[in-house]
């Protein structure tokens, strides 16, 4: 049985820390202009389509569909190489944007492409007093 | 006014070593700069444009090679945007020749991945950084990038890994003709298939070997090196361009090369077809099949018929990677040098036993970054008159 995958933590700027911190409480967390409506991930200050710095947060469903995916076998990488094989895998959201994440809860061989999942969220230990978690997706 | 036409590679050189335990990045470039210096028929104080990029050079690094080659250029380029770079120096250096900011511009490239033991390939990918925070939670890897391509390529063409196999057996069959080249025994699409599966769907036989080296490329006006050593190769057009995740959902089937290509084709005045071989950046198998599509060489989901049968052998309708490639030949972390050094000697009739017979046009495209995150492209349209 091989070991679970044991993420390096994700650190967050005033820009990235709304992502992060949704995270840590089940959330998926997407930006929206409230000037010209475009969501947009991953986060910044300002909105990539109009540039204007008036940007909302809100909570994603957490459903998606497998984009593409890979199995790896070999990662030298601390926290990977006792984890292999493992899925990682882009997952369009429903709302739209893609995210990089990890496949897990089932077989690896098991996931295919256009495969259905939902957001499953690790919360780690950190020395630091921030709340946040890693999300990955299971199938549904 | 367009560069195209007008500029030319005066000289070329690549360091002959895959392992070079003894030496430093900036050891094997001076080395390369004498090699390229001496085909042009120049000497090092001639040169007063350096451009560069390394797995290692920093902020400042492109001043600190200046101090190595005790040289004071009027223009400095230290872009690095990945192995592409050195295709983007080469356009670069035209536009600086243009412009009138230097005269002779030496393009440089010095590598010990393989000697200081990098594991380019299955190390980790992204930093602990915020931007880094949404790829190095989930185990990203150099091959891995490459492979969430080629399963979606797999998926929406039925793409196979026999035709990703032929990519290899072609670079095998070149670096066989190759006495510099790292890995020279042929093989063939069986091997490929029974190598082990490093990240699915690609085997180990998909991916670039790991070597040290490094090259040389010196660019000049056309007019100054038709009075140089060597035939000059016309730097006839030029594209740079990048892809990236956009605001999270592009088509990741859509390369770099799609937008550049375009670029330099249409600056060159030509199209696909008429190329009588190319240089296309080949870190993996897929890669090479990614930038045929997106340069316009098939259509999208054509790739893996057109690279089967022979067509990319030496005496096929398109050979490519003449060298060997980084599936074969060397790949120190960033081989964009050498895709214009062989070429160069091509378009010069120096290819030996592996030349394309009548070569009079070449297409040249370096992948910098991941394909199944974000890179750069940079093309060259290369001919002789």
């Amino acid at each position: 049985m091989m070991a679970e995958i044991q993420h390096p933590l994700p650190n967050a700027s005033w820009e990235t820390r709304g992502y992060w911190e949704g995270a840590g409480r089940g959330e998926i967390v997407l930006q929206r202009c409230r000037s010209c409506g475009t969501v947009q991930h991953k986060p910044r200050g300002v909105c990539a389509t109009c540039l204007s710095g008036d940007i909302e947060h809100f909570a994603a469903s957490g459903q998606g569909t497998v984009y593409t995916f890979t199995v790896t076998n070999q990662n030298m990488a601390k926290g990977f190489a006792e984890a292999c094989p493992y899925v990682m895998a882009y997952v369009t959201l429903e709302e739209g944007p893609r995210v990089l994440t990890n496949i897990v809860g089932c077989d690896p061989d098991t996931v295919i492409i256009g495969m259905k999942v939902k957001a499953d969220f690790a919360t780690q230990e950190r020395d630091d007093g921030e709340a946040f978690a890693v999300p990955r997706f299971t199938p549904v | 006014m367009s560069i195209a036409g007008r500029f030319a590679i005066a000289g070329v050189y690549e360091h002959p070593s895959r392992f070079s335990p003894d030496k430093s990045e900036f050891q094997i470039m001076a080395e390369c700069a004498k090699g390229a210096l001496d085909d042009a028929g120049l000497q090092l104080s001639d040169v007063d444009g350096l451009f560069a990029a390394s797995m290692t050079m920093g902020a400042m690094g492109i001043i600190d090679l200046a101090e190595y080659l005790n040289l004071k250029p009027n223009y400095l380029d230290g872009t690095n945007i990945g192995g592409s770079s050195f295709v983007a120096h080469v356009i670069h250096a035209s536009a600086a020749i243009n412009a009138g900011l230097c005269d002779v511009a030496l393009v440089l490239y010095g590598s010990t991945a393989a000697s200081s033991s990098m594991a380019i390939g299955t190390g980790g990918r992204g930093g602990a950084g915020p931007a880094e925070s949404f790829i190095s939670p989930y185990g990203m890897t150099t091959v891995g990038s490459y492979a969430l391509y080629a399963q979606l390529h797999m998926n929406r063409y039925g793409t196979t890994s026999e035709q990703l196999a032929e990519i290899a057996v072609a670079a095998r069959y070149h670096a066989s003709m190759n006495p510099n080249a790292k890995m020279r025994q042929p093989i063939t699409v069986d091997d490929v298939m029974s190598s082990r599966v490093i990240s699915t769907p690609l085997h180990l036989l998909d991916c670039c070997i790991i070597s040290d080296g490094g090259g040389a490329v010196i660019v000049t006006s056309l007019e100054r090196a038709r009075d140089l050593r060597k035939k000059p190769v016309i730097v006839l057009g030029a594209g740079e361009a990048a892809v990236h995740q956009e605001i999270g959902s592009p088509d990741l089937l859509t390369i770099a090369a799609k937008q550049s290509g375009a670029k330099a084709f249409g600056r060159a005045g030509l199209t696909p077809a008429e190329m009588d071989f190319a240089m296309l950046y080949d870190s993996f198998t897929i890669t090479v099949l990614a930038t045929l599509e997106n340069l316009g060489f098939c259509q999208p989901g054509e790739g893996g018929d057109f690279v089967s049968g022979g067509r990319i052998k030496l005496g096929g309708e398109l050979p490519l990677n003449l060298d060997g490639g980084g599936l074969s030949s060397n790949h120190p972390g960033m081989r964009g040098i050498f895709l214009v050094i062989e070429a160069t000697k091509q378009l010069r009739g120096e290819g030996d036993v592996r030349q394309v017979q009548g070569a009079r046009l070449a297409c040249v495209h370096g992948t910098g970054g991941t394909i199944g995150d974000k890179h750069s492209g940079a093309t060259l349209i290369l001919g002789v008159e």
